[in-house]
């Protein structure tokens, strides 16, 4: 136990504070594939969603839009393995989640509505737990991570003295920490200031243009610059599919 | 794996000492259960003597139930043993560091302290070591038991009276076998037989617990 080789003790090169200089764990260029198909969720007797699909590839951002109690955060613990679909599958790169489950933990990091941040840790003893689990080397150093997000100064204060909208960053920093292919983040900018805001934009961005792939719930308009865009309506209300810039 | 196996167990361990007084709570509750039986039941040393090892261990295992609870609670609701389940480390790995993390900040306190609480209760002498050797095999494996029950009724808002009607029927032969040595231990009969069983009992509880207690939380979380 004593010895194991703890990857935050490595000294990570300086990755820039938008992280796009992090080394990515994937070959640039190769293709992923992210799909759900026929995905039906019932909870309470209530169909929550039926027959939904949806198809992601490397370097697109999915957003997903839906009145409250659409089925958006079942949606996302159903994508991520934590609940089951009643019917329907979940693919990563062609072959179900379920069979495929190491492979694909590997490849994703989620954020859910509840952030994973323990209180009673520092910013940084947070992101080191976070680095462990991770498993492999990480790209970048808990400190460097910190930095990105605005939360420099920040590494030894308690969670608990932190505000809501900093709380948000210390999970946001997860995703620098250990770059993996596919994010899925549940209502990333909750309690963000617009400062926030536009890093998650930056860093969803050059996420995407380094071929990762990218699913957000949100209601806010999303400006990733030039990365695809599709948005996804979810709920009884006429369900327009359009594509986005 | 090993990294963050360690990880878990330091983080859980820094986290425990940073509730002190949480943590506390089943250890105070033990001394104060066991020493207040001398002065119920009259200072004869025949008596405590007879009932010594009943009382002890009846009250480590309902101090042991009362910890119990909290094993997974905080990180379930802050959604950390979402992020342990879905990172790609096996999950039993992560739930046995946290059980382990949890009987060092519960468990053995209650090891260190019994000789004191021998001493209250006039145990001879050649019983304390059998006391302590039972206890040091039984408490882990009450909390690796308990884990599994944990992690089955943490998604309840009120699982703590499911909790104990859960766990309580699987401490009994713990209860039995690690009473039955302190007894025999003090009349000066071998012990060796309920030592074994209680060292089996272990084995099988460190196998087998952490899977279950992992595939339990996906339940829970589901």
């Amino acid at each position: 136990m004593a010895s194991d080789p703890q990857p935050h003790s490595s000294p990570a090169a300086a990755p820039a504070p938008t992280a796009g200089a992090a080394a990515r764990p994937w070959p640039t260029g190769e293709p992923a594939v992210f799909e759900a198909v026929e995905l039906t969720c019932v909870r309470r007797d209530r169909v929550l969603f039926e027959g939904f699909s949806f198809r992601l590839e490397a370097g697109e951002l999915l957003q997903i839009e839906g009145a409250n109690g659409s089925g958006k955060t079942s949606l996302l613990r159903i994508l991520v393995l934590l609940a089951l679909a009643d019917e329907g599958e979940v693919r990563w790169n062609g072959t179900s989640t379920e069979e495929n489950r190491a492979d694909y933990l590997s490849s994703l990091t989620y954020i859910g509505h509840t952030p994973g941040v323990k209180a009673d840790l520092t910013a940084f003893e947070n992101l080191r737990v976070a680095t462990a689990l991770a498993g492999a080397a990480a790209a970048c150093d808990p400190d460097d991570a910190l930095e990105a997000v605005g939360l420099a100064g920040f590494e030894d204060t308690y969670v608990r003295e932190l505000s809501a909208g900093q709380t948000r960053r210390v999970a946001l920093a997860r995703l620098l920490l250990q770059p993996t292919r596919l994010w899925i983040l549940d209502e990333p900018f909750t309690a963000l200031d617009r400062s926030g805001k536009r890093l998650v934009e930056g860093m969803l961005e050059d996420h995407c243009a380094a071929g990762g792939m990218a699913l957000i719930t949100t209601h806010q308009p999303v400006d990733v610059g030039d990365a695809a865009k599709t948005r996804i309506h979810m709920g009884a209300e006429p369900a327009p599919v359009d594509e986005a810039g | 794996m090993a990294g963050a196996f360690a990880a878990i167990l330091k983080r859980d361990l820094t986290l425990a000492l940073r509730h002190r007084g949480e943590m506390a709570n089943p250890l105070v509750f033990f001394v104060v259960v066991v020493s207040l039986f001398p002065l119920a039941l009259g200072p004869e040393q025949e008596t405590l003597t007879r009932v010594a090892p009943g009382i002890i261990w009846v009250a480590a295992l309902l101090a042991a139930t009362l910890a119990m609870d909290g094993m997974f609670r905080s990180d379930f609701e802050d959604g950390s043993l979402e992020q342990m389940l879905l990172s790609p480390q096996p999950p039993s790995l992560l739930v046995l560091a946290k059980i382990l993390a949890h009987w060092l900040a519960t468990g053995l306190p209650l090891i260190l302290i019994s000789p004191l609480l021998a001493l209250f209760l006039q145990l001879p002498g050649e019983a304390l070591a059998v006391l302590l050797a039972t206890l040091a095999l039984g408490t882990p494996t009450l909390s690796m038991v308990g884990a599994i029950g944990v992690a089955l009724t943490v998604g309840l808002r009120r699982g703590g009276l499911l909790l104990t009607l859960l766990v309580l029927p699987l401490y009994v032969p713990v209860l039995i076998f690690a009473a039955g040595a302190v007894d025999n231990a003090a009349s000066g009969f071998p012990v060796a037989g309920q030592l074994y069983f209680l060292a089996a009992l272990l084995v099988l509880s460190v196998t087998l617990a952490p899977l279950a207690a992992a595939a339990s939380l996906r339940i829970s979380l589901g």
